[in-house]
């Protein structure tokens, strides 16, 4: 029977990519200059668990490199090291080849042996290179070296005093496997001790009292046996020593003798072999594993409450359903009530899963920017704010390849190199910002820089240039700026002449749209410029206020509506034939009439008495004209673009409770539309006064 | 239509009406047929495509044939018949559908040496989506491309589609 080691591996595989993580910005942290114990420490962790992982699974490519980046984190430990910037560097890389070895592994497939290779011996170099203490042997130190004077003899096996500590079967560890694992390698024999078991009474039954002394007569590298205990060396006094037969030296005996003083090679040796072996074995291929979450057992305890609520409401309900009468009608509806806010909180508590802190997507900037920022020859710092903002973890997924783009364009077309900002008064140092924070029913990310800012001439220029705009047109400096992000101002000739920006940012925010989310820009010349991404906070279910227009009932998500006013006549004014403003407070606001946008409904003459309901998008209002305010509900958002495709202002369809399909609006884009539609509308009316 | 001869190049076929004319869609594309319902209309779409419909749960779009090929547009009425398709997208994902015919036809087994292409002719863009034609019992029965008709006619991203293939 051999343990079916294939269904860890996937979890395996997610958290040697959180340690990686970890101990990227752990090393981020040493590269500041400062030797924190704490910080190493986790490194420390990080690289031994995966190394031992790796070595339970048979990646001993893996296991082998990282052990002598742990010796080296052990060295830096113990204070006989330093952390200069080139062993920092040098980590790091490791990091990116052990991350490049599991990513190979995870799909199945044998990594590339160079790089790693070439890494370890660069390892080896700097952790040989300490004179305060001699290279120690990569074995460890709970292993003693076989004595010189005995490599004459013949190795015929091990002798093993394997002790565990009591605890070792509480870190899930279980001799007996070990054992099994030995036997592969050669007949062994095992020799129990009985002698630290304790009286009937004082005995726990999860610990482990039993010793043992293991015998293997086999010929093998004395790594082959430590691999096998790797996992559990820190729980347990392991001591092997080889067991010699007296015999005349020998020829072959000078490669015994480079392999010993040379255990690294011959680790990786081993390894090979054993490999072949498990290759050999006729191991079925198992399909990579499926995405997978991490989720606190609180939160799966709260929804596990959640349903058992829900199933003593649906009993109570199915009962009154067998037998119904009038008497039973308020109890019924009470009932229905409790259902429905069973359903609800279940849905919360489910949805709750797929949150998790945005800080999971910045993580990964400070390696950016430190490696980016070298290659630049720019100082950079990267400040983060709200890290603890929890997100849809498939928006997240989603937004990071154009979180990615706009930091690298900030850092690398934004800020201004060393020389120029001093002249221009700034500090040495750039500043990039990210952060994330909620408002209303999204959430939004910023992404900043202290640069050089956008210059909106240069902008204006090259987009008449390539047609988009004329030159008569009028345009905001939030018009100007957003046509950076127009397809057709994506092209390399236009980066280099103007002051940067450019490149694929119509990708950018295609991408941010395709989520229902938007994109803004600010920019100051000289002083920097803000990519502010909207999102909405998760894909799946919004709270919706129905309402009416003509014939049509459309859905607004809830929270964008900021309140709902019959109009006043003294309040509407109109600017030109075709823009309506209404002053609510001291806040003018432009209404938006469905009939312009949409095309839907009649386009009243007299809105007296109409019904306005005021939206926020940012810190934009907007007051959407409509026939009547329906119901509010719950709506499950069913993408158009499935089937169909992408509509401006209209974020998806759902399913009411009568079967129908309903329209969820998108505000961002109705506030778009609003003004193609002024435009139109007011040209529509042009040629109306000209015919009459 | 007995014949078993050359499997591979035969194909079935399943037609409709639409204004007196016979038109046919590859069986292999038809998921099933319905009867017409309302449809919530969508905004800023073409009138060809009347609206989307609640399909089990998904909502796909319905589309007018005989508004898209400029054929006098009917009131659907209870022999009017929606042939859900079910296309391959460029994204590799299922694309669902409806298109909404006169009445439904037949099924036929038609070989390969049977279709006739359709003439060039220029400035007809409905032809465009014609694959092949076909003669049964003297009448002419019109082959439809539907993954061009669909992402090129519909959809209207014609670029996308022609990288998709």
């Amino acid at each position: 029977m051999s343990v079916d080691l294939d269904q860890f591996k996937g979890i395996f595989f997610e958290e040697s990519f959180e340690n990686l993580e970890a101990m990227e910005a752990g090393l981020l942290e040493l590269s500041e200059g400062e030797i924190d114990l704490e910080t190493v420490n986790t490194i420390f962790r990080g690289a031994h668990s995966i190394k031992g992982g790796g070595a339970a699974f048979g990646y001993v490519l893996v296991s082998s490199f990282t052990h002598v980046m742990e010796e080296l984190l052990d060295q830096m430990r113990n204070g006989e090291r330093e952390a200069d910037s080139m062993s920092v560097n040098i980590l790091l890389e490791s990091v990116d080849v052990i991350r490049g070895m599991l990513e190979a592994y995870q799909e199945e497939e044998e990594p590339d042996e160079e790089r790693p290779l070439k890494l370890k011996a660069q390892l080896e170099a700097i952790r040989d290179s300490s004179d305060e203490k001699p290279a120690p042997s990569a074995a460890g130190d709970s292993v003693t070296e076989p004595d010189t004077d005995t490599q004459n003899d013949e190795l015929t096996g091990w002798g093993i005093s394997f002790v565990p500590h009591v605890d070792l079967l509480l870190t899930g560890n279980d001799p007996s496997f070990l054992f099994r694992e030995l036997a592969e390698l050669g007949e062994i024999q095992l020799e129990p001790d009985v002698s630290g078991i304790p009286a009937f009474a004082e005995m726990v039954p999860d610990h482990c009292y039993l010793s043992w002394n293991i015998k293997i007569n086999a010929a093998i590298e004395k790594e082959q046996i430590s691999e096998i205990f790797e996992w559990v060396e820190d729980e347990c006094d392991l001591d092997i020593q080889p067991v010699y037969k007296k015999k005349e030296r020998r020829a072959d005996d000078r490669r015994a003798e480079d392999r010993r003083s040379d255990d690294r090679r011959s680790a990786d040796k081993s390894v090979d072999r054993r490999q072949g072996s498990r290759r050999g074995g006729g191991k079925s291929k198992v399909p990579a594993p499926a995405a997978t979450i991490r989720v606190s057992t609180d939160r799966i305890d709260e929804i596990i409450d959640m349903v058992g609520e829900l199933v003593i409401t649906q009993s109570m309900l199915s009962q009154l359903g067998e037998d119904l009468q009038l008497e039973g009608l308020d109890r019924l509806r009470e009932g229905l009530d409790q259902l429905e806010r069973n359903s609800r909180e279940l849905q919360e508590g489910v949805m709750s899963i797929r949150m998790q802190p945005i800080s999971f997507a910045f993580n990964r900037f400070p390696r950016m920017v430190h490696d980016v920022s070298e290659k630049l020859g720019k100082q950079i710092r990267l400040d983060t704010k709200g890290e603890d903002t929890e997100m849809d973890k498939m928006v997240m997924e989603k937004i990071n390849d154009p979180l990615v783009h706009l930091v690298r364009n900030s850092m690398d077309h934004g800020l201004e190199p060393p020389e120029e900002r001093i002249e221009a008064g700034k500090s040495e140092e750039g500043v990039v910002c990210l952060s994330a924070f909620h408002q209303g029913s999204s959430i939004v990310v910023e992404i900043s820089d202290d640069g050089r800012g956008l210059s909106r001439e240069k902008i204006v220029a090259k987009a008449v240039e390539r047609g988009l705009v004329k030159e008569s047109d009028l345009l905001t400096d939030e018009q100007a700026f957003r046509l950076l992000l127009e397809p057709g101002f994506s092209t390399a000739e236009v980066v280099s002449d103007l002051s940067g920006r450019g490149v694929g940012l119509d990708v950018v925010r295609k991408n941010i749209e395709s989520l229902g989310g938007s994109i803004d820009i600010r920019s100051v010349l000289g002083e920097g410029s803000t990519f502010t991404i909207r999102l909405p906070l998760t894909l799946a279910v919004l709270d919706g206020q129905l309402m009416r227009v003509g014939e049509h009932t459309f859905i607004l998500p809830l929270n964008a509506i900021v309140e709902s006013l019959q109009m006043s006549p003294e309040f509407i004014s109109g600017v030109g034939a075709n823009t309506e403003l209404y002053r609510l407070r001291d806040e003018y606001i432009p209404i938006l009439r469905f009939s312009d946008v949409f095309n839907v409904g009649e386009r009243l003459k007299n809105l007296e008495n109409a019904l306005l309901v005021v939206v926020e998008w940012g810190e934009k209002h907007v007051g959407l004209l409509v026939d009547d305010l329906l119901g509010q509900q719950q709506v499950v958002i069913k993408s158009l673009e499935t089937n169909y495709k992408r509509i401006r202002g209209v974020s998806g369809a759902t399913i009411l409770g009568d079967g129908t399909v309903s329209m969820i609006l998108d505000v961002a884009g109705l506030v778009e539309l609003s003004n193609v539609g002024r435009e139109t509308a007011s040209a529509k009316a042009l040629e109306h006064s000209q015919a009459g | 239509m007995q014949t078993v001869a050359s499997q591979e190049s035969e194909t079935q076929f399943l037609t409709f009406m639409l204004a007196g004319e016979e038109y046919g869609v590859d069986i292999l594309k038809v998921q099933e047929l319905r009867g017409w319902e309302n449809v919530t209309p969508i905004p800023s779409t073409p009138s060809y495509v009347r609206g989307v419909i609640n399909l089990r749960g998904i909502v796909i779009p319905i589309v007018d044939l005989r508004d898209r090929f400029g054929l006098e547009v009917v009131q659907p009425g209870p022999t009017t018949v929606v042939i859900i398709l079910k296309l391959e997208s460029k994204e590799s994902k299922e694309r669902v559908m409806g298109i909404v015919t006169d009445a439904v036809s037949e099924v036929y087994t038609l070989n390969q040496s049977e279709l006739r292409p359709p003439p060039d002719m220029e400035g007809s863009a409905t032809i465009d989506f014609v694959k092949d034609l076909a003669t049964i019992d003297d009448k002419m029965v019109i082959l439809l491309d539907i993954g061009r008709l669909v992402h090129e006619g519909i959809l209207g991203d014609k670029e996308e589609s022609a990288l998709a293939e």
